[in-house]
């Protein structure tokens, strides 16, 4: 059940390679896909990392170095599907639709949502570490009491890992036998604190503790990525119960904004790692086994570049809000509590006419 | 054709001053979007700012090694009209210069920080509650409005009370108003007979230090900041001008009566009096009169410059450490005007808003330290100023009246001078004029 093997089917260099129990079926359009799902998301990340060193968001999560964990993850949920991210996941949200700009609304701090988690089935940003793998665990166990045929996916670091609440869904997602793919992005850093010295042994090993499977994939490898989630996606719609996938992968840029890797971490790290980078490897395979020429990648590229820029323009345009908004949802219904702090907070003319 | 100005964005979520590290770029560039244009390094990161603008280069603000405050000019870019899209942050902002201000805030990351020069982390620092900030998406104007700073139940308390929480000065963390802050108000104790002095603190160069069992044995604090801008100053004044002091203790009653009478006044609703106030009154009453005092000595000139106005600069403890904003032209304002002023300057330095301006050409300086409930000190002059007046605790000690030893408010006050242009007969008449000024400030003000 434990395998010490790294389920890969793309190496670095871009050739496939065989593994005894995963093989890749998707053809040329479809790797063509992911491969701009991962060039638009890597794209609009920097472009958010731009606008927040302009002063025009107060934060921003990068992602570069785990777009084939996100899009190989994401691509592989089904439309009813319901996906629960953490606070870097923008390529899963790619992948189920949000509007880029929509993701970087609570980045600019205008709002404390961003999108409708129904209309997406993809729910909001979670920032308390680790929390959305009880919230996935528990729809999951809810989607079990409509016999739904839909699977939950949720998304976490190896930094969460560490946390009680994650160990908690794991428990009670074993318990319930509950329709759920934890997908662990273990990106070596949990900002500065290096995986070493969070477990002693491999983070997937944690899953046979618990009672269900867990796999290790190359997190850098798009197709791998792709069909590991789908058959634990297909597993656990077919009552076949929890499955925690560790994409063993490395966070290439900062923490987040406010972070500066250069005082924790060794270059030659990041050097070894740019050489697994997950796009190069997809692209070296399309233009060897499918003859893509330079005109497709270039039109890719371009692509990619509007929709940055398409970003830009709508985040500029983004009005800041009225401070007294936070106070719209905190209960479903108004409380008189929360309704006398926002008329302190109109009297004391911090917020405006609401 | 159109300037847009880079202001100098917060890059780390409450960040206030960031270094010059390196330009990449030279005035008559022309630059893309999102072209590099400087390497800046913050309390937290060092990182490079990308341009928000296509266009040409037409000025640079700042030297490598210059601190910036958040919100001031850093690049002025000469933008095509067609280019209108990204004017975030084209106001009116003054013309900073670099300033060292702020800085030594603890980093306030989500998470730990890491140990300085030391690649592996052995050691979590103490974690930091994230300063109050708000996540301004648009940079400019970082000092409009601020709300004062309390907590729900106190604000409650102070408005039951029919107290303006604006005019409350915040006694707690980072300027944070209480309720102790509130009832003091209440009680109209401006001017508080007895000072305390804190029982413990951690504070210390700008930042809260791990505590004495949980610290490391030995912490290096890089020199940056407000806490290197402290340091230089004291240094180049310390060893660039011989220092002399005078000091003397003075009957305070005529203050205490004053500003018991002046307590609840119409006129000066919401205005905060304290004995500063009158001293600072005092003090720019002494340069009236002895305008030596108001000088400076200009070594490389070789000349001595008397000025005939007064910017007087206030010692402000802040949470980011000692910074001396002045008063410009404090010698034409009266009580009333004096004491808005001085509060403006207390709140602005809290809040970690002073700008760089407010900081610069002091011409002479007052050091209360009478808050921390000592009696007096001797301090180091702000260079390029030729007096600095310390006050200590107005408190009831024992005081000679006639034969008889009675129980009187009184005060210390101190002053060190440089001594290459003001002499000790120039100094001592200047503080016993600041003395009676305090004992009996009704007689100076009708034209003592």
């Amino acid at each position: 059940m434990i395998s010490d093997e790294l389920v890969q089917l793309l190496t670095p260099e871009g050739e496939r390679i065989a593994h005894p129990e995963y093989a890749s079926d998707l053809g040329h359009e479809e790797i063509l896909g992911l491969y701009r799902d991962m060039v638009i998301v890597r794209r609009l990340c920097n472009e958010s990392t731009s606008l927040q060193r302009q002063g025009q968001l107060a934060l921003w999560a990068p992602l570069q170095g785990q777009e084939a964990a996100q899009i190989g993850a994401g691509r592989a949920l089904a439309p009813m599907d319901f996906s629960f991210p953490s606070y870097r996941e923008h390529g899963v949200a790619w992948t189920r639709g949000v509007p880029p700009r929509d993701m970087l609304r609570i980045f600019r701090a205008t709002t404390t949502g961003g999108w409708d988690p129904q209309q997406y089935r993809h729910s909001l940003p979670m920032v308390v570490l680790g929390d959305q793998t009880l919230h996935a665990v528990g729809y999951a166990m809810g989607v079990q009491r409509d016999g739904a045929d839909e699977a939950v996916m949720t998304f976490f670091g190896d930094g969460a890992s560490s946390q009680g609440d994650v160990l908690e869904s794991f428990v009670w997602a074993a318990s319930f036998n509950a329709p759920v793919v934890f997908v662990l992005q273990n990106n070596q850093w949990a900002i500065s604190e290096p995986t070493s010295l969070q477990t002693k042994i491999p983070l997937y090993h944690r899953a046979h503790g618990f009672g269900f499977p867990g796999v290790r994939v190359d997190g850098n490898d798009v197709l791998a990525m792709y069909e590991v989630a789908k058959r634990a996606l297909d597993n656990a719609r077919a009552g076949g119960g929890p499955t925690l996938i560790e994409a063993y992968t490395y966070r290439m840029g900062a923490h987040t904004t406010s972070d500066d890797p250069t005082r924790y971490r060794v270059d030659a790290e990041v050097e070894v790692w740019r050489h697994r980078d997950p796009i190069e490897r997809v692209k070296a395979l399309l233009a060897r086994e499918y003859g893509v020429h330079k005109a497709t990648f270039d039109e890719v590229a371009a692509e990619a570049e509007q929709l940055a820029l398409q970003l830009r323009e709508d985040v500029l345009a983004m009005d800041a809000p009225d401070p007294t908004m936070m106070f719209d949802h905190v209960y479903a219904e108004a409380h008189p509590l929360v309704e006398a702090g926002r008329r302190e907070m109109i009297e004391l003319g911090i917020g405006g006419s609401h | 054709m159109s300037e847009s100005i880079f202001l100098l964005p917060d890059v780390g979520e409450g960040l206030v001053e960031a270094e010059i590290v390196a330009w990449k770029v030279a005035v008559g560039d022309v630059v893309t979007l999102n072209q590099p244009l400087v390497d800046i390094e913050t309390a937290k990161a060092t990182v490079e700012l990308p341009s928000p603008y296509a266009g040409t280069v037409t000025a640079l603000h700042g030297a490598v090694g210059d601190v910036m405050v958040v919100g001031a000019p850093l690049v002025v870019i000469e933008t095509g009209a067609q280019s209108a899209t990204a004017s975030p942050s084209t106001p009116a902002a003054p013309d900073a210069a670099p300033a060292s201000v702020g800085a030594g805030r603890t980093p306030v990351l989500v998470g730990y920080g890491v140990a300085e020069d030391d690649a592996v982390v052995t050691r979590r620092r103490r974690r930091v509650a994230p300063v109050e900030k708000a996540p301004a998406p648009v940079v400019a104007s970082v000092t409009a409005s601020r709300p004062t700073r309390s907590t729900p139940p106190v604000r409650l308390y102070a408005k039951q009370h029919g107290v303006d929480i604006n005019t409350v000065t915040g006694t707690g963390r980072d300027g944070l108003i209480t309720r102790g802050d509130v009832e003091r108000s209440i009680a109209g104790a401006s001017a508080p007979a007895t000072s305390r002095a804190p029982e413990t603190t951690t504070r210390f160069v700008g930042r809260e230090l791990e505590s004495w069992s949980t610290g490391p044995l030995e912490e290096r604090i890089p020199v940056r900041g407000v806490l290197r801008s402290m340091a230089d100053a004291m240094v180049q004044s310390a060893f660039g001008a011989p220092h002399a002091a005078v000091w003397v203790r003075v009957e305070a009653t005529g203050t205490v009566a004053l500003l018991e009478g002046l307590r609840g006044r119409p006129g000066l609703a919401g205005v905060r009096l304290s004995p500063l106030t009158i001293v600072a009154l005092a003090v720019c009453d002494a340069a009236r009169h002895f305008p030596g005092l108001n000088s400076s000595f200009d070594a490389p000139a070789q000349e001595v410059v008397v000025r005939r106005r007064v910017n007087l600069g206030i010692a402000a403890n802040t949470p980011r450490g000692l910074i001396v904003p002045n008063i410009k032209g404090a010698d034409t304002l009266d009580l009333r005007a004096m004491a808005v002023a001085i509060n403006e300057l207390v709140d602005v330095a809290r809040a970690g808003t002073t700008t760089p301006e407010a900081m610069l050409h002091t011409t002479l300086s007052i050091t209360n330290v009478g808050p921390f409930a000592v009696d007096g000190a001797v301090p180091i002059l702000p260079p390029g100023t030729g007096a600095i007046i310390a006050v200590g605790q107005v408190a009831k000690r024992p005081w000679v009246v006639g034969d008889d030893v009675v129980a009187r408010p009184t005060v210390d006050l101190s002053m060190s001078f440089d001594h290459r242009q003001i002499d000790g007969a120039l100094a001592s008449a200047a503080i016993a004029h600041i003395g009676r000024f305090i004992t009996d400030p009704a007689a100076a003000i009708i034209g003592g």
